[in-house]
């Protein structure tokens, strides 16, 4: 009778016979118990496979939306081959495909967006994790981080336009390049700006996660702040701060509807990092309504089956290079 | 004749406006061992992080009053240089999960930014070392991380990376309290020794402790010092009503 015994784990061949057959009258109050039991198991059975499958339904998203990408862009595969991807001319009039362009245009803007934001993002983690967590300031700084992420990029594009690329422009008439504004520069400054909260709030959870004997073991040693941020803080939380850069590199990567705006949308390799580009995902936002010719629709859609490739394989090299940071 | 090197006059400590620390009045002369004893909540171990300004780093926390070394005012000094020539043990052992065991002894002036010559370097870390009855134990490990010790062997080189920094005092917060009765054993074996280079004061929530390594007792109850006394009269003849109780276990 005794169910419990084996660690209180309770299963069915554990259960006497007679308690489920016995009569209402013969039930004592531990038998009773012993079919509240019965009733979690079944509970626990539940709650187990609606969790596999909420999975599972997660897994098939995305291999259902690789599948799509891959099956839409069959023709433009079959009939340009893999010198789509380093094709220099993207001119759908004359059927000529190469997306080497954009390719190009997606790397510089992210990468220098990336660039730009991490002295920014790492300053307010640093700021809001080590210096001063608590306070009027603090609270209002992290509040308005938050806040950038959750302005819609439109906002952003329309912003960039009216206020960043005068700016740029002036810049350019300076520095001696052409005064165009619009460009890859312009966009990896929206895009730089974009991306701060996600390093920054990752950044500063980490860094307040910092086990405090550690610092003050180096604050006991006679170290300064700066000393004990340098020395014990950062290399403790690199691959935190790693995976947090990498996070905002995915959102550079995929942002569409501001990057479009003040790219300049051309369809020319870019000179430097100030001449008018276009990124993959602006691409496909540009054109895809104007796309007549299946090629040209399927092409459109091979590019964003590079953009999803490209993600991906920045997301597995990120996560062997925080793999190597935590084993060290 | 005895010279006083840490003297404290009227001196309070807070935490905002949970006064813990009341107007303690001692005077801690050079290389003896002083243990501060009370129970939990007394103020000791505020007391003490009061020694090296430790205490001001949490936010809300306040001192006044007079604390001095060699009778210069701490509180007028940078606390980079108090800190400096008064060590830290903590509670815990806190070695740098990221450095190896030869790192840790010389991360206090890796973190302060004094470059040394090689030579230079392994004395003091075998220096230090010896002197915590530790580097016979890891001289051929020295490149392992610090993590690798045991308990006891962690704190143990805690304690050489306080004493490479060669500072007057050592404070000791509750250094055995996470520690197995052997470790705790070499651990106060080490005080008699290190008290002929250094003055030690160690807090502890343990009498025994207290009676056996230290020559003078301090006893804090409710943020007062009670009674500072000579160890084995503390334990003999306690003039406090407090003190008898405490000691004889009638509250802790």
């Amino acid at each position: 009778m005794d169910t419990s015994a084996k660690n209180g784990v309770i299963t069915r061949s554990d259960l006497p016979l007679r308690v489920i057959n016995s009569t209402p009258e013969t039930i004592s109050r531990a038998q009773k118990k012993v079919r509240r039991s019965f009733r979690q198991i079944r509970t626990e059975t539940v709650f187990r496979r609606t969790l596999t499958i909420m999975g599972l339904i997660m897994i098939i998203l995305v291999l259902g939306i690789l599948l799509t990408l891959i099956i839409q862009s069959l023709p433009s595969i079959k009939s340009l081959g893999l010198k789509y991807l380093w094709g220099k001319v993207w001119d759908p009039v004359q059927d000529i495909y190469g997306a080497w362009p954009f390719l190009l245009g997606t790397l510089l803007s992210s990468f220098l967006a990336l660039i730009i934001s991490i002295p920014f993002s790492l300053a307010v983690a640093i700021f809001l994790g080590e210096y001063y967590p608590k306070g009027w300031m603090p609270d209002f700084l992290k509040n308005a981080v938050e806040l950038i992420a959750a302005v819609p990029s439109v906002i952003y594009g329309f912003w960039g336009l009216a206020v960043l690329v005068p700016i740029v422009r002036n810049l350019e008439n300076h520095i001696g390049v052409e005064p165009v504004g619009v460009g890859i520069f312009s966009s990896s400054l929206i895009l730089a700006i974009m991306i701060i909260p996600y390093a920054a709030s990752l950044g500063r959870s980490m860094i307040q996660m910092v086990p405090s004997p550690l610092k003050e073991a180096a604050y006991g040693l006679g170290a300064t702040r700066w000393e004990v941020i340098r020395s014990v803080v950062l290399p403790y939380t690199k691959s935190g701060l790693f995976a947090g850069i990498l996070l905002s590199l995915g959102r550079a990567l995929g942002e569409t509807m501001a990057v479009t705006m003040v790219i300049g949308n051309t369809s020319l390799i870019p000179k430097n990092i100030f001449a008018p580009g276009n990124t993959m995902a602006s691409v496909i936002a540009n054109e895809f309504t104007e796309a007549d010719k299946p090629v040209y629709l399927s092409a459109l859609i091979e590019l964003g089956l590079v953009l999803f490739l490209v993600t991906v394989v920045i997301n597995l090299i990120g996560k062997k290079i925080i793999d190597r940071f935590t084993n060290e | 004749m005895e010279s006083t090197i840490i003297k404290s006059k009227g001196f309070n400590a807070s935490f905002g406006s949970n006064h813990v620390v009341k107007n303690v009045n001692i005077e801690i002369p050079r290389n003896h061992v002083i243990a501060v004893m009370g129970p939990s909540g007394c103020g000791k171990t505020t007391y003490l992080r009061c020694i090296n300004r430790m205490h001001e780093l949490i936010p809300g926390a306040t001192s006044s009053g007079e604390m001095t070394i060699n009778n210069e005012n701490i509180y007028d000094m940078h606390p980079i240089f108090v800190r400096q020539k008064i060590g830290m043990v903590f509670q815990r052992p806190n070695p740098f999960p990221n450095l190896s065991i030869y790192d840790n002894v010389i991360a206090g002036y890796k973190l302060n930014g004094i470059r040394l010559p090689k030579a230079e370097r392994d004395r003091i870390v075998e220096h230090s070392l010896t002197r915590v009855a530790l580097w016979k134990e890891v001289k051929d490990a020295l490149n392992k991380k610090g993590s690798f010790l045991s308990g006891g062997q962690q704190q143990r080189l805690c304690i050489a990376r306080a004493v490479a920094m060669e500072p007057e005092v050592l404070l000791f917060d509750e250094p055995t309290s996470a520690l197995d009765p052997i470790s705790t054993s070499t651990v106060e074996e080490l005080f008699h020794e290190l008290k002929a280079n250094y003055t030690l004061i160690i807090v502890t929530h343990n009498m025994q402790q207290a009676a056996r390594v230290s020559d003078k007792t301090a006893f804090f109850y409710m943020g007062e010092l009670v009674e500072y006394d000579e160890t084995k009269i503390m334990f003999t003849n306690p003039k406090d009503k407090r003190t008898q109780n405490y000691i004889t276990g009638r509250f802790s």
